[in-house]
C-alpha cells in the first residue's frame, strides 16, 4: 500500500514537472524578446560551412566597426537551402521571427513577401544611397510595383562554361578560349571531342538541380535575353515553338553527358574537369574555389567563358537580406542591411566566399580579388542581366521544384518527342500560375 | 473507495504518457487530418497571411487522380513486395543455417545483424556509390565488381530504369533488414523444445518432414510478426532513397518522399494528404493483425 503511495505521488510529480517545464518555456522565450530592445541583431543564415562562415565572420567584424553597440547574434543553421528553409518557416509562423533572413534575391522572396513576413525596405535604398550603385537591370528585377524588399550583399552567375585545356589539347580544339557563339557551334566541338577521345565525356554534369542550371542556360542561348525574361511575365510562350527549340537543344546536350550523373552533386561532376575525365561543365562561378583548392590556374589548366550563346549575359543569382516583419529588432535589423551593402562588408564577405559584390563602385583589382572576380564584376556591369530559374531569381520555389521534377521526369527516360513534349507541357504548368 | 484506491494511482502512473501520446500522435493526427482537407498550398496560405477553405476530398482525389503519384505509389508497391520477400528468404535462411548448430554462429550472427547498426543515411552514401549507373569502360561500384568476376551481363543503369530503379534500393534495404529477422526466425527456432524434434525422430520422422510438420508451424506467428514489422516500415520508406538518390529523382519517387517535397514548396495540404493516405494504407495492414492478436490474447 505504502508502495502504491509513494508510485502515485512520483507519477503526480512528474506530471506537474511537466507542466511547469511548459510553462517555463514560454516564459523564457517571452522575456528573451523583450530583452532585445536595441542590442542585437539575429542573422539567420544557413552559412555555417566553408567560405561562407568565414565571410560571415567577415561582415561580423565591419558590423562590430560600425556599429559597435549592436551585438550580432549568429542564428546560422545547417543543411544547406532546403532544411533551414523549413525552419524559418516555422519561426515566422510561430510568429518568432529573426530580425533577418537570407533569401535568394528575386522571385524566391515572393513567398515571403505575399505572407507578408519581410518588409519594404526601399527607404533603406534611399538612405544608404544603393539606388546608383546597385545596376539598374539588377533593381529593377527586385522592384515590385514600385516597392524593393531585399538588399543583396553578393552575386554569383550562373551561365559559365568551364573548360579542361588538356582534353582540349588532346582533342585538338582551340585552347585559347572557351567562347561559343552558339549552342550548335558547342555541339560541333562535343561531337570533335567524343570522335578524338571516345574514353573523356564531352560535357559533365550532376543530379537534377545541375541539370536545371544547364537547360536554364540552354534556354538564355536560344532564347535571348528579352524572349528568356518574358518566360517570367507571360510575354514569352513556354508551350511555343521557341521553347520547344531550346528543349531539343537541351536534350542533346544530355545526350554527351556522363551516365551516372544523377548520383553525383555539382562537385564531383567540376571535378571531372580536373581528374581528365571531361572536356566541359556548365556550372556557377562557385567552380573555382574547387579548381583553385587543387592548385589549378586560370588560362593554364583551366578556361571560363560565358556558357555557349550566351555572351554578354548575365545569369545572376544572389543572396540578399530584409527587414522582417515583427522583427523583435528593427534598428539592428537596418544596421545588418546598412553593413551588408556597404563598401566594407560587400568586399571582406565577397572576396573571402568568390562571388562578387552587388556594388559596381568597387575596384576589385585594387582589393585583391581574383582575375576571374573581376572579369566576373566587369561583365555584371556592362552585361544584360537575367535571373536564375534554379537558384531562385526568377522563380519561385515551387516554380524551382516543379521544374525538378519535370526535367528529372524527362532526363531519366527516353529523351524522346514525347518525353519532350510532356517536360514542355509540366515547364508551361509549372510557370503558369 | 476502495475502488477509487484501485484505480487511481494506475491511472495517475500513465498519464503523463496518454498526455504525451495524446497530444503528439493523437491530436498532430487529427490536425493533419484537418489540413489535408484545406487548400492550404502555399506558405502566405500557411502562415494565414492569405485565406485558405475548406475543399472537403478534392486533395484525395487529385492525389490519386495524378499520374505523377501514381508512380510513387506503384514503387511503394514494387518496394515492398521485392523488400518483404527478399528479407524473409535471407532471414529465414541464415536463421535455418544457424539453427544447424554451425561452429562459428556467434561470428556469422553478429555478422548478418551488423548491417542494421548502419544508418539509413549512411548506407545510403555507400550504396550511391556501389549503384553507379555508369557501365563499360568507366564502371565503378557493383557493375565494376560484376565486370571483374566476368558477370559482365548483368552490368545495368540501376536506379536509372524508370520502372524498376526502385528496386535497387530494396536491395540495400534487404541487406539491412535481413540480420533482424534471422534474429526473430532464430529465437522462434530457439523457442521449440528440443523434445519436439527428438519425438519426432523417434517416430521415424525424416529431416525435412520434422522442418514441415514440426517446426515450421510454430514459427507462423513469429513470420506474422516479422511480415507486420517489415511491412509498416517498407511504406514509410524515405531515408534510403533520398541518400542514394535525391529528393527529385523521378525514377525513385515514394509517397514519403513526395510528402517531403511537396512540404518544402508550402503545399501543406497535399503534405498532409500524402500522409494521411500512407496511415491509411499502414492501418489496412496492422488493425487486421491487432484484430487478430487481441482474439488470440483472449482465447
Amino acid at each position: 500500500m505504502r508502495r502504491t503511495r509513494i508510485l502515485a505521488a512520483v507519477g503526480a510529480g512528474a506530471l506537474l514537472l511537466g507542466l511547469a517545464a511548459c510553462g517555463d518555456s514560454k516564459d523564457s522565450s517571452d522575456s528573451g524578446k523583450d530583452s532585445t530592445g536595441g542590442k542585437q541583431v539575429e542573422v539567420f543564415t544557413w552559412w555555417t560551412s566553408g567560405s561562407e562562415a568565414l565571410g560571415l565572420e567577415e561582415i561580423e567584424k565591419v558590423l562590430k566597426d560600425k556599429y559597435p553597440d549592436i551585438k550580432f547574434v549568429n542564428g546560422g543553421v545547417t543543411g544547406g537551402g532546403g532544411s533551414a528553409k523549413d525552419l524559418l518557416q516555422t519561426r515566422l509562423a510561430a510568429g518568432e521571427p529573426p530580425d533577418t533572413f537570407q533569401v535568394h534575391a528575386g522571385k524566391e522572396a515572393q513567398d515571403y513577401i505575399d505572407a507578408k513576413q519581410v518588409e519594404d525596405v526601399s527607404d533603406l535604398y534611399d538612405r544608404f544611397g544603393l539606388t546608383d550603385v546597385f545596376p539598374q537591370d539588377l533593381i529593377d528585377m527586385l522592384t515590385q510595383d514600385g516597392k524593393i524588399y531585399t538588399i543583396p550583399s553578393n552575386v554569383h552567375r550562373a551561365n559559365v562554361l568551364w573548360a579542361a585545356i588538356p582534353v582540349l589539347e588532346a582533342a585538338g580544339l582551340p585552347t585559347d578560349s572557351a567562347q561559343f557563339a552558339s549552342i550548335d557551334e558547342f555541339i560541333a566541338a562535343l561531337d570533335k571531342i567524343k570522335a578524338a577521345t571516345p574514353d573523356v565525356t564531352p560535357l559533365s554534369v550532376g543530379g537534377t538541380w545541375c541539370q536545371v542550371h544547364l537547360l536554364e542556360t540552354v534556354l538564355i542561348a536560344e532564347l535571348g535575353a528579352p524572349a528568356y525574361n518574358g518566360l517570367f511575365d507571360g510575354s514569352t510562350d513556354w508551350a511555343g515553338a521557341e521553347v520547344k527549340g531550346a528543349l531539343e537543344k537541351f536534350g542533346k546536350l544530355m545526350s554527351y553527358t556522363n551516365a551516372d550523373r544523377d548520383s553525383m552533386d555539382w562537385e564531383p561532376a567540376s571535378q571531372m574537369l580536373l581528374d581528365g575525365k571531361a572536356a566541359f561543365n556548365i556550372m556557377g562561378d562557385w567552380v573555382p574555389a574547387l579548381l583553385d583548392s587543387k592548385n589549378l590556374v586560370a588560362g593554364k589548366d583551366y578556361l571560363y567563358a560565358a556558357s555557349p550563346g550566351t555572351e554578354g549575359i548575365y545569369d545572376f543569382l544572389a543572396d540578399s537580406f530584409s527587414r522582417t516583419v515583427g522583427a523583435p529588432d528593427k534598428a539592428g535589423a537596418e544596421a545588418w542591411l546598412d553593413v551588408i551593402s556597404s563598401k566594407e562588408g560587400q568586399i571582406g564577405f565577397n572576396k573571402v566566399k568568390g562571388s562578387i559584390p552587388a556594388r559596381t563602385d568597387i575596384d576589385l583589382a585594387a582589393e585583391g580579388f581574383s582575375e576571374y572576380q573581376q572579369s566576373a564584376a566587369e561583365s555584371f556591369k556592362s552585361d544584360t542581366i537575367v535571373g536564375s530559374i534554379q537558384h531562385g531569381a526568377a522563380a519561385t520555389i515551387k516554380q524551382g521544384a516543379d521544374a525538378n521534377n519535370a526535367v528529372s521526369k524527362f532526363t531519366t527516360g527516353a529523351m524522346d518527342a514525347a518525353g519532350l513534349a510532356t517536360l514542355q507541357q509540366e515547364l508551361a504548368a509549372a510557370f503558369a500560375g | 473507495m476502495t475502488r477509487i484506491k484501485r484505480y487511481v494511482p494506475p491511472i495517475l502512473l500513465i498519464s503523463p504518457s496518454l498526455v504525451l501520446v495524446g497530444i503528439f500522435v493523437y491530436y498532430l493526427i487529427f490536425g493533419s487530418v484537418q489540413l489535408s482537407t484545406t487548400d492550404t498550398h502555399s506558405f502566405p496560405q500557411f502562415a494565414g497571411t492569405v485565406p485558405h477553405e475548406n475543399v472537403g476530398i478534392d486533395n484525395f482525389v487529385e492525389l490519386l487522380r495524378s499520374k505523377d503519384f501514381q508512380h510513387s505509389l506503384k514503387n511503394l508497391l514494387l518496394y515492398t513486395a521485392i523488400f518483404i520477400t527478399g528479407t524473409m528468404f535471407f532471414g529465414f535462411l541464415w536463421a535455418w543455417l544457424l539453427d544447424r548448430r554451425s561452429r562459428a554462429e556467434g561470428v556469422f550472427r553478429s555478422l548478418y545483424l551488423f548491417p542494421m547498426a548502419v544508418s539509413s543515411v549512411a548506407a545510403g552514401v555507400v550504396w550511391r556509390w556501389l549503384l553507379n549507373a555508369n557501365q563499360g569502360k568507366d564502371a565503378s561500384g557493383l557493375n565494376r565488381l560484376f565486370q571483374a568476376t566476368g558477370l559482365g551481363f548483368l552490368e545495368n543503369g540501376w536506379t536509372t530504369s524508370v520502372s524498376f530503379g526502385i528496386a535497387a534500393i530494396a536491395m540495400p534495404a534487404i541487406w539491412q533488414m535481413s540480420g533482424y529477422v534471422m534474429a526473430l526466425f532464430l529465437a522462434g527456432f530457439r523457442g521449440i523444445p528440443g523434445e519436439l524434434r527428438e519425438a519426432a525422430r523417434m517416430d521415424g520422422a525424416k529431416e525435412w518432414q520434422i522442418y514441415r510438420h514440426v517446426l515450421f508451424p510454430q514459427l507462423s506467428p513469429v513470420a506474422l510478426s516479422a511480415l507486420i514489422i517489415l511491412g509498416h516500415m517498407s511504406l514509410k520508406v524515405f531515408d534510403l532513397i533520398v541518400s542514394v538518390t535525391d529528393y527529385r529523382f523521378y525514377p525513385t519517387k515514394a509517397p514519403a518522399v513526395d510528402m517531403a517535397n511537396y512540404m518544402n514548396t508550402g503545399d501543406y495540404a497535399n503534405a498532409a494528404a500524402v500522409g494521411v493516405i500512407l496511415l491509411l494504407v499502414i492501418l489496412v495492414l496492422i488493425v487486421p493483425y491487432l484484430i487478430h492478436t487481441a482474439r488470440e490474447d483472449r482465447k
